[in-house]
């Protein structure tokens, strides 16, 4: 595989990743519930954990230490040979588990499109919806500045 | 000699057993949930997660119910709880200019590209206690519009001129200084400050700030720009061999514009403080950037004077968790410290007395 077609495998899976860390995990449970599961191990016990978040300095300059987050972490194999990885903030055990088992499926021949139909798109659709939404009611809350006129024209 | 004094475990488990009666006080007043905290105190959770330097909202909510609404206290809790789990690594810094929007205002250009975007804030209220709250109510529902475009960070408009002094760029062979691995040494550079100042008191940096406004330390500050939304995280994971999404946090960023500095060699152009902190933190924000350029006076040749401008004081003296500690271990038992006081102080007033009474006696002698 050359390193066009790896970087482009790497790109959807953390496009996939982006929007299954975004909702909570009984979301991404109950559309799993619509797939009959791939075989798979657990390479990583989920485990809770904590990342350091940086800032930078300025907002575009140096990074700097802002403060920690509570993260988890997963890590499964299809009995096809696919690994893949789940990270997610928060301390739901089950749901970085979850990412780990749809981030190898993305990566599975075999399950692509499965996930992609069932999980991704409606969950995407949901995220989109939700940023959307926030968006918009921050929008109508915009300042339309006007001149008053003062005087004889 | 050190002396144990055994005693009162039967009190200290009747006062923790009291404690918890107390907490959940009236028991025909349905007990406080979570959730309830977590969506409706959110300020609250915000400052909680923010100085006890750890960003998950249900940690925080739960600290501030043990904690009995004691925010200090659930900072305090929050620490401790970090010290049970283990770091993987650091993010990724965030991209404050790619924040989802919830809210940005500024203070030194009305048309900004983008625009004024209030959002849910205090601004603008009257400050008036309002007697609907105090009854269940539902609030209408938030009117929208066309969504907003991307926000460009005021700070880079001015930056397009040279207006504006550059933040300062990444040493890519300086590690990131951290004060949560390496004790604080002076003097300190400004991530260190930084992170110093993001898990700082509010009310410590706010009367701060509020002293460099009234003429200690001046720095003429403008708020170019305050944002509050929602930001991307992510983290380079090793076993993935790329910097996965961690999901969204929300954070608030002060960029304060400040008075102008030029010389021989360089042109002027205004200077700069900087406030980030997680969740909807405004006042604490602003307050940290008046101190991070309050405390720059080193690096910008001003003369130090004021209490805002002292790394070593600022930096001391703003950590709430460890404030707290030492003041309050004042109330735990100091029976033998005091004693030994008591006996040297029983001695020099014997010895007062007796050179006192001296004269007398000779006198009539």
């Amino acid at each position: 595989m050359g390193a066009t077609a790896e970087d482009a495998i790497d790109a959807r899976r953390k496009a996939a990743m982006t929007v299954l860390a975004s909702v909570a995990g009984a979301e991404i449970a109950r559309c799993l519930n619509a797939i009959d599961l791939p075989a798979h191990a657990e390479l990583r016990e989920p485990e809770n954990g904590l990342v350091m978040v940086r800032g930078r300095i300025g907002g575009d300059g140096a990074p700097f230490n802002l403060g920690e987050a509570t993260v988890s972490r997963a890590a499964v194999r299809l009995a096809t040979g696919e690994v893949g990885f789940g990270y997610t903030l928060g301390r739901d055990l089950a749901k970085a588990r979850m990412i780990a088992l749809c981030d190898a499926m993305v990566q599975s021949r075999g399950y692509a499109d499965a996930v992609e139909a069932n999980v991704l798109a409606p969950l995407r659709a949901e995220m989109l919806a939700r940023r959307s939404r926030k968006s918009a009611e921050a929008a109508a809350t915009r300042v339309d500045f006007y001149t008053m006129v003062r005087g004889e024209g | 000699m050190y002396v144990a004094v055994k005693g009162g475990e039967r009190a200290i488990e009747n006062a923790h057993r009291l404690l918890a009666h107390e907490r959940r006080g009236d028991r025909d007043v349905p007990e406080i949930s979570l959730s309830q905290i977590s969506e409706q105190l959110s300020l609250g959770v915000d400052r909680v997660m923010t100085e006890g330097s750890l960003y998950d909202r249900e940690l925080a909510a739960l600290a501030i119910k043990q904690a009995r609404g004691d925010l200090i206290e659930a900072i305090f809790l929050v620490r401790a709880f970090r010290a049970t789990l283990p770091r993987f690594g650091a993010t990724e810094p965030v991209d404050t200019g790619a924040m989802q929007v919830r809210r940005r205002i500024s203070s030194t250009f009305k048309d900004i590209p983008g625009g004024q975007v209030l959002g849910p804030t205090f601004d603008y209220t009257h400050r008036l206690l309002d007697p609907q709250l105090a009854g269940a109510g539902s609030p209408e529902a938030p009117a929208t519009a066309e969504p907003l475009a991307s926000m460009p960070r005021v700070t880079d408009i001015l930056g397009r001129d040279g207006l504006i002094e550059p933040s300062p760029e990444t040493d890519a062979d300086a590690p990131v200084g951290d004060l949560t691995r390496e004790p604080l040494s002076f003097p300190a550079d400004r991530d260190l400050r930084l992170q110093n100042l993001a898990r700082a008191d509010e009310g410590f940096l706010l009367a701060l700030g509020y002293s460099t406004q009234r003429g200690y330390g001046r720095s003429h500050p403008f708020a170019g720009e305050i944002r509050f939304g929602d930001v991307e995280v992510e983290f380079y994971a090793e076993d993935a061999g790329f910097a996965v999404p961690l999901g969204a946090m929300a954070m608030s960023e002060c960029q304060m514009v400040n008075q102008f500095k030029g010389s021989a060699t360089e042109a002027p152009c205004f200077t700069r403080g900087y406030g980030l902190a997680f969740g909807q933190s405004e006042r604490k924000t602003m307050s940290m950037a008046l101190v991070d350029r309050s405390l720059r006076a080193r690096e910008l040749e001003e003369e130090i004077k004021a209490p805002a401008q002292d790394e070593e004081f600022v930096m001391s003296h703003s950590d709430n968790v460890q404030a707290t500690g030492f003041v309050e271990h004042l109330k735990l038992p100091h029976y033998v410290d005091f004693q030994s006081e008591l006996g040297l102080l029983r001695k020099l007033r014997a010895e007062f007395f007796e050179a006192a009474s001296e004269p007398l006696k000779e006198a009539a002698e």
